[in-house]
C-alpha cells in the first residue's frame, strides 16, 4: 500500500516539476522607462537638441575626465560651443546673439549637461551676464561688449556674493563713490565663477544708500587697475571652472560702465537670476537624466544572487520614482522658462520652484544612480560619481 | 557645375541598441531614436564645401518615405543645402525603388552631381548608388574618400579593398561617398532657424509615375549566435587537432 502511494506520488512530482521552467526569469528591457526627452518640443528644438547633443558628445566628452581632474578651464572649445551659437543664446541678434528663448536656452543646456554639467553651468552664466548688458544695457554698451562675448572671445562674470553677503544680497557691502567721470570701487566678492579668467565682471556694488534700492550695476573690465584676484578655490566639483574671489581697491570705471540707472542694480540683479535659475535648472536635468541611464543600463548586465539586478523589484520601484522625478522636474522647468518668456508676472516665483525641485529631485536621482552601482559607482571611473559632485 | 542633388535617408541612429521584433521580420523601430544615416551626414558635408568652394551654386536634400523624413531634411538645411524635396509614402522602400525614384528626380532637378552615402547603416545594401547611376546611365564614383572638381571635371578618388583609386570623371555623375571623406560639421543654432524658411517640396511615387512595389521579400531577422565559449587547449598540437575537426565538421 505504501509502495503504491509512493509511486504516484514520485508521478506527481514528475509532473509537478515543469514548474519550475516558470521560474525562468524574463529580461527585462525597461525601454520605456526613460521620459522622452524631445517631448513637447518644437521642431526647431529638437533641432537645437540634437545639436547641442552630438556637441557635446564629440567635443565635451573626450576631455571632461580630464578637465575635472586637472582643473582645466577649456576655453578653446567654449569657443567652439559659441560657434555654434551657444554663447548668446537669448541675446538678439544685432549683435551676433542667437535670438533664441528661455526654453530654447534650457533645452540645449540639458542637452550639454548630460555630458559635463560643470562647462555647461559656466556656459549659462556666461548667457546669463550677456543677456544682462543685452536687456539693460544701453545701445553703445551693447555694441561695445556683446560681440565679443558672444563668441566667447572674452567671457563674463557676475559678480553679487560677498564674503558677509550671500543669501542675504541686498545686504552687501562693497562701495561705489562717483568721482567726476568715475566710479571708484572698494570691495570684494566671493566664490565668483569664471574669476581671475572672464574678462568682463558685472559688479552689483553699492552706489546709494543701504537695502536693494541703493545698488547698482557696474561693468569692470580686467585689467582695470585695482581690479585683482584671490586665489583659485579647489571645489569638491565643477572643476572645469575656475572660481576666485574678486578684489577691488580703488578701482577706477568710466560712469558709462553704469548698467541701468543707479539703484536699479538689485532688482537687475535678480531679474537676471530669474534666468539663471532656469538654467541651472536645466543642467540638472541634464546629468540626472543621463545617470538614470547610466542606472538603468548597470541594472541590466550586473548580477547578484544569480540573476540581472534588474529583475529585483525593490530597483525596479526605485527606477521608476526616479524616472517619475525627472519628468516632473523638467515638465517644472520648461513650464516656468516658457513664463519667463512670455512674462507672467508669476515667473519669478515659478522659476525658483522648478529650481528647487530639479536641483534637489536631479541629487537624489543621481545619488541613486550611484547606488545603484555599488562599489563601482564610487570609482572615478565610473561617471556617475562627478555628476553627484 | 550648378547643382548638387543629395539623398538622405532616415535611419535608426547608430547609437542605438537595436533589438529584433518579436515577428522576426524586421528591428523594433517604435520609440527608437532616429538620425540621419551617417555616410549621407558626409555626402551633405561634401556638397556644402563644395558650393562654399565655388563649385556649385545649388544643393537638393531629397528623402524617401514617411512624413517624419522631414527632420532629416530639416538638418540637411541646417547644415547648408538650400532646398529639400521630401517623396511621401509609407510602404516599405527598397534600394531599386530608391534609384528609381532618384531617377525621376534627377532627370526633373538635372544636377550636375547626385552624392550619396556609400550605403545606410539600417540595410547595409550599397546599391542604391550604383543603381542610380545604371538608371541614369552615368559615370559612378563610389567610396569616394576625395573629390577634387577641375574645369570640366571631377577627380574622385575611391577608397577599395586593392588601395586608391582616382578617377577622372566627366559630369553629370553619381558618387557615393566614404567615412574618410570629410568630417560633417555642427549645424549652427542661427542655421537652423533660417532652414526653418527654406521650403520642402512634397512629392509621391505615384506622381512621379514610378513603381516601388518590393522585389525582394525579407524571409527573416534575427540576432547574431551568442558566441559560443572560448576552449583552452594546452599545446599547439591539441589546437591543430581541434581544427582539423572543426574543418571536417564543416
Amino acid at each position: 500500500m505504501s509502495s503504491l502511494l509512493l509511486r504516484n506520488t514520485t508521478k506527481l512530482v514528475r509532473k509537478l516539476q515543469p514548474l519550475s521552467s516558470l521560474n525562468k526569469q524574463t529580461v527585462r528591457y525597461f525601454s520605456n522607462l526613460l521620459p522622452d526627452i524631445t517631448l513637447g518640443l518644437s521642431e526647431e528644438q529638437k533641432e537645437f537638441q540634437k545639436v547641442a547633443f552630438q556637441f557635446a558628445e564629440d567635443r565635451l566628452l573626450p576631455g571632461v575626465a580630464k578637465w575635472d581632474k586637472e582643473e582645466h578651464f577649456p576655453r578653446d572649445v567654449l569657443k567652439e560651443a559659441a560657434e555654434l551659437g551657444f554663447g548668446g543664446i537669448y541675446v538678439k541678434d544685432d549683435v551676433g546673439g542667437s535670438n533664441l528663448t528661455r526654453l530654447d536656452a534650457s533645452v540645449i543646456f540639458e542637452a550639454l549637461s548630460s555630458i559635463d554639467v560643470s562647462t555647461t553651468a559656466f556656459i549659462s552664466i556666461h548667457n546669463m551676464c550677456c543677456s544682462l548688458i543685452d536687456k539693460y544695457g544701453t545701445e553703445e554698451q551693447r555694441q561695445k561688449f556683446l560681440p565679443k562675448l558672444v563668441t566667447m572671445e572674452n567671457i563674463a562674470s557676475y559678480c553679487l556674493t560677498e564674503p558677509g553677503s550671500g543669501s542675504d544680497a541686498s545686504s552687501l557691502q562693497t562701495k561705489a563713490v562717483k568721482d567726476g567721470g568715475h566710479y571708484v570701487l572698494n570691495g570684494s566678492k566671493a566664490f565668483i565663477s569664471g574669476g581671475g579668467e572672464s574678462e568682463v565682471y558685472l559688479i552689483m556694488a553699492r552706489t546709494g544708500g543701504s537695502g536693494p534700492k541703493g545698488i547698482s550695476c557696474i561693468l569692470v573690465e580686467k585689467g582695470t587697475p585695482g581690479l585683482s584676484f584671490g586665489k583659485k578655490e579647489h571645489k569638491l566639483g565643477w572643476n572645469s571652472q575656475p572660481t576666485r574671489a574678486v578684489i577691488l581697491e580703488d578701482c577706477k570705471v568710466p560712469v558709462e560702465n553704469l548698467i541701468g540707472k543707479e539703484g536699479e542694480g538689485f532688482s537687475i540683479a535678480m531679474r537676471a537670476l530669474d534666468g539663471g535659475r532656469i538654467n541651472i535648472a536645466a543642467c540638472s536635468l541634464g546629468g540626472a537624466h543621463r545617470c538614470l541611464t547610466y542606472a538603468r543600463d548597470y541594472l541590466k548586465v550586473r548580477k547578484q544572487f544569480g540573476q540581472t539586478l534588474s529583475n529585483f523589484q525593490g530597483l525596479q520601484f526605485q527606477l521608476a520614482d526616479m524616472a517619475t522625478e525627472l519628468y516632473a522636474s523638467r515638465l517644472m522647468v520648461r513650464d516656468a522658462a516658457s513664463k519667463l518668456d512670455e512674462g507672467h508676472p508669476q515667473a519669478t516665483g515659478l522659476a525658483a520652484m522648478a529650481k528647487l525641485k530639479a536641483a534637489d529631485a536631479c541629487f537624489k536621482i543621481v545619488d541613486n544612480s550611484l547606488q545603484m552601482h555599488g562599489g563601482y559607482g564610487y570609482l572615478k571611473e565610473y561617471p556617475v560619481e562627478r555628476f553627484l559632485r | 557645375m550648378n547643382r548638387i542633388l543629395v539623398p538622405v535617408k532616415r535611419v535608426i541612429d547608430y547609437a542605438v541598441k537595436i533589438r529584433v521584433r518579436p515577428d522576426k521580420l524586421g528591428v523594433e523601430t517604435a520609440n527608437v531614436k532616429m538620425s540621419m544615416n551617417p555616410f549621407d551626414e558626409i555626402a551633405v558635408e561634401e556638397a556644402i564645401q563644395l558650393k562654399e568652394k565655388g563649385h556649385a551654386k545649388e544643393i537638393i536634400a531629397v528623402s524617401l518615405g514617411p512624413k517624419a523624413n522631414q527632420e532629416t531634411l530639416r538638418t540637411a538645411l541646417a547644415m547648408g543645402a538650400d532646398r529639400a524635396i521630401l517623396v511621401e509614402t509609407d510602404a516599405e522602400l527598397q534600394p531599386l525603388a530608391v534609384a528609381k525614384l532618384l531617377q525621376k528626380i534627377a532627370e526633373a532637378e538635372k544636377p550636375d552631381l547626385v552624392i550619396l552615402g556609400k550605403q545606410a547603416i539600417d540595410d547595409d545594401a550599397n546599391q542604391t548608388g550604383q543603381m542610380l547611376a545604371g538608371l541614369l546611365k552615368w559615370p559612378q564614383g563610389t567610396f569616394a574618400s576625395q573629390v577634387n572638381p577641375l574645369s570640366g571635371k571631377v577627380n574622385v578618388t575611391r577608397e577599395t579593398d586593392k588601395g586608391l583609386e582616382t578617377l577622372e570623371i566627366i559630369p553629370p555623375a553619381v558618387l557615393t561617398a566614404d567615412l574618410r571623406l570629410n568630417t560633417p560639421r555642427f549645424a549652427k543654432l542661427q542655421n537652423i532657424m533660417k532652414a526653418k524658411k527654406k521650403e520642402i517640396e512634397q512629392r509621391t511615387p505615384e506622381g512621379l509615375g514610378v513603381d516601388i512595389s518590393p522585389r525582394l521579400t525579407v524571409i527573416s531577422v534575427e540576432e547574431p549566435p551568442t558566441r559560443a565559449a572560448g576552449v583552452k587547449v594546452e599545446t599547439v598540437d591539441q589546437l591543430v587537432q581541434k581544427n582539423k575537426k572543426k574543418k571536417k565538421k564543416k
